[in-house]
C-alpha cells in the first residue's frame, strides 16, 4: 500500500529518484538543493537504495560523471540549484548533445551578486536551449510523481533526451507538505530498469563519442534533437495518463488548466505561483471577474498547439514569471508566448515580471495584476514590474 | 509516429583511420625520434592523443607522419629527452 508522509519538496526529489531506482549519483552541495542529495546519500548508506554515490569535486564534475555513467547504461541522476547549474553548464549541454536520459533536479534560486538563495527562474531559464526536457513543480508531490515520470520520457527511444524537474526554493524545497509515496513495486512496473536504446560504453565495441563533425553532419544531428524533443510533448501526454491510471494522479500533462473554459482572463505562470494563480482566479470570479489559470509545467519542449487551442479566443492573457532576460523584453515565458502566438490570435499578452530573488508574491497580487492589466486595456509596454519600489 | 520509421543520428561512430583526411598536414613542428637514447619504454605510444605511434614487436616506436599533428606531447613524456620536436620545412 502506498503511504503518507510529510516531506519537503527536496525529500519528495530524493524519494522520487530512489523509488526510480537512479544507480549512480554524483553530486555537489548547494543551497537551497544540498537535503536531496543528503536524503540520497542517507539512503544509500544505509543500504536502503542500490546505487553509487560519487562525492564530485564541481557540479561541473557532477554532470561529467553523469553523463559517463549514463553512457555506461546505468540510471544517473543529480540536483543542483542557481551558480550550481551554471557552472554545470557546459556539462548540460553535453549531456543532451551526448543522447543520454539523466535526470536532475534543479532547486530553481536566483543568481548573484547580490547574494541570495531564494527562488526565481534564471538558473534553469539559461538552459533552455540545451535540449533538456524542463518540467516545473507547483508542489511537493508533483516532484516526487515528475521525477518518476521524466526518466520514462527521457528514456523512450523516440527521445533519449536528458530532463530536469524545477522545484521553487523554499517554497517547496524547505516546506513540508503531505507527499503520497507509491508502492516500489507498481513504480517498478511503470519505470522499468533502464536499458540504453541509443548506444552503450563498451570496451568490447568501442565507439567514438561526440568526435569532430564538420558542417557537413552537424546541423542533421541539431535536427534530430529538435525532432526528438518535440517527439516528448506526445509521449508526456501518454505517459501521464499510465501515471495516472497506476497511481491516480495528473499534473495536466504539459499546461495545467483551471477554469479556462468560460474564462475572459488568464493568468499565465510557471512553478508555484501556479498555484497561487487558482486561488487568484476564485477570487477575481468572486468579485465577477471572469479569470482562470493556466500553469505551464512543461517549458521544454514548449506547449504549441495546446497553448494555441487553450487561449486564442481570451480577452487578455496575463504572463507572471520570475524571470526577466536583462536588456530583453519581459521574462522567458512571456516573450516566447508572444512569438508563439503572433499571427494566429489578437489576444492582448500582458507580461508581469516580479518575484525575483524570492519576493513573496501571492494570490492577492496576482489578482491586482489581473485588475490592472483589465484597467490597461491593451499592453502599451513589452512588459511591466509589479511590486517593485522604485522606478 | 511508428517506432519503424523512427532512427536518430547519434553523435557516436565506428573508429576509423583518417575520417577526414590525413591530418599530418597539419603540422608545424615534426616529432624526430633517436632511437639510440629511447628505452623503448612505450610512453610516447601511451600518451599520443591520435594513435599515431605504434610499437613494433620489440616495442621500438615508430610515428606515422601520415596522421601525426605534431602536438609535442610525446617529446614531452619521453623520460630520456630522446624525441625533438624539430620545425617542418614549409613549400
Amino acid at each position: 500500500m502506498a503511504k503518507w508522509e510529510m516531506m519537503t519538496g527536496n525529500k519528495a526529489a530524493a524519494v522520487g529518484a530512489k523509488l526510480a531506482r537512479v544507480q549512480v549519483i554524483p553530486a555537489y552541495p548547494i543551497t537551497p538543493q544540498t537535503t536531496i542529495v543528503e536524503y540520497l546519500s542517507k539512503f544509500v548508506e544505509q543500504g536502503e537504495l542500490k546505487a553509487e554515490f560519487i562525492r564530485v569535486e564541481s557540479e561541473h564534475s557532477a554532470m561529467a560523471a553523469c553523463i559517463g555513467a549514463a553512457a555506461g547504461g546505468a540510471r544517473a541522476f543529480t540536483a543542483t540549484s542557481s551558480h550550481g547549474l551554471l557552472l554545470m553548464t557546459e556539462m548540460v549541454f553535453w549531456a543532451a548533445g551526448a543522447r543520454l536520459p539523466i535526470g536532475m533536479a534543479v532547486v530553481n534560486r536566483a543568481l548573484a551578486p547580490p547574494w541570495n538563495i531564494h527562488v526565481e527562474h534564471t538558473d534553469s531559464h539559461s538552459q533552455r536551449d540545451s535540449g533538456f526536457i524542463q518540467f516545473y513543480a507547483k508542489d511537493n508531490q508533483e516532484v516526487l510523481d515528475t521525477i518518476i515520470l521524466m526518466y520514462k520520457v527521457a528514456e523512450d527511444e523516440r527521445v533519449l533526451l536528458p530532463a530536469m524537474i524545477c522545484l521553487d526554493g523554499f517554497i517547496l524545497s524547505h516546506t513540508y507538505m503531505p507527499v503520497e509515496i507509491p508502492d516500489q513495486e507498481d513504480v517498478d512496473l511503470f519505470l522499468p530498469p533502464y536499458e540504453p536504446k541509443g548506444f552503450l560504453l563498451d570496451p568490447e565495441e568501442p565507439l567514438t563519442y561526440g568526435s569532430l563533425t564538420l558542417p557537413e553532419h552537424y546541423m542533421e544531428m541539431r535536427y534530430d534533437i529538435q525532432r526528438s524533443i518535440e517527439s516528448a510533448r506526445d509521449l508526456i501526454l501518454k505517459y501521464s495518463k499510465e501515471y495516472e491510471e497506476i497511481f491516480g494522479r495528473y499534473h495536466g500533462g504539459l499546461l495545467e488548466l483551471y477554469k479556462v473554459e468560460d474564462a475572459d482572463y488568464l493568468l499565465i505562470s510557471m512553478g508555484t505561483l501556479g498555484e497561487e494563480a487558482k486561488v487568484a482566479a476564485d477570487t477575481l470570479r468572486r468579485e465577477g471577474i471572469k479569470a482562470g489559470a493556466v500553469r505551464v509545467r512543461v517549458f521544454r519542449p514548449f506547449p504549441t498547439e495546446t497553448f494555441v487551442n487553450t487561449v486564442s479566443e481570451k480577452k487578455a492573457l496575463i504572463v507572471v514569471e520570475r524571470h526577466l532576460s536583462l536588456g530583453g523584453i519581459g521574462g522567458a515565458l512571456g516573450t516566447e508566448l508572444k512569438a508563439l502566438l503572433y499571427g494566429k490570435t489578437d489576444v492582448p499578452i500582458f507580461n508581469y515580471v516580479t518575484g525575483l530573488g524570492g519576493r513573496d508574491t501571492t494570490y492577492i497580487d496576482l489578482a491586482k495584476i489581473v485588475k490592472h492589466s483589465i484597467k490597461t486595456g491593451r499592453p502599451k509596454d513589452n512588459y511591466m514590474w509589479y511590486n517593485l519600489k522604485m522606478g | 509516429m511508428e517506432m519503424a520509421d523512427f532512427f536518430h543520428i547519434m553523435p557516436v561512430s565506428k573508429p576509423s583511420v583518417g575520417a577526414v583526411g590525413k591530418t599530418g598536414t597539419w603540422r608545424v613542428f615534426k616529432p624526430i625520434i633517436d632511437h639510440e637514447k629511447c628505452t623503448r619504454c612505450g610512453l610516447c605510444w601511451i600518451y599520443c592523443p591520435d594513435e599515431s605511434i605504434e610499437l613494433k614487436e620489440d616495442d621500438t616506436p615508430k610515428i606515422n607522419y601520415d596522421f601525426c599533428k605534431g602536438c609535442g606531447i610525446c617529446s614531452d613524456v619521453c623520460p630520456v629527452k630522446a624525441i625533438k620536436m624539430e620545425a617542418e620545412e614549409i613549400g
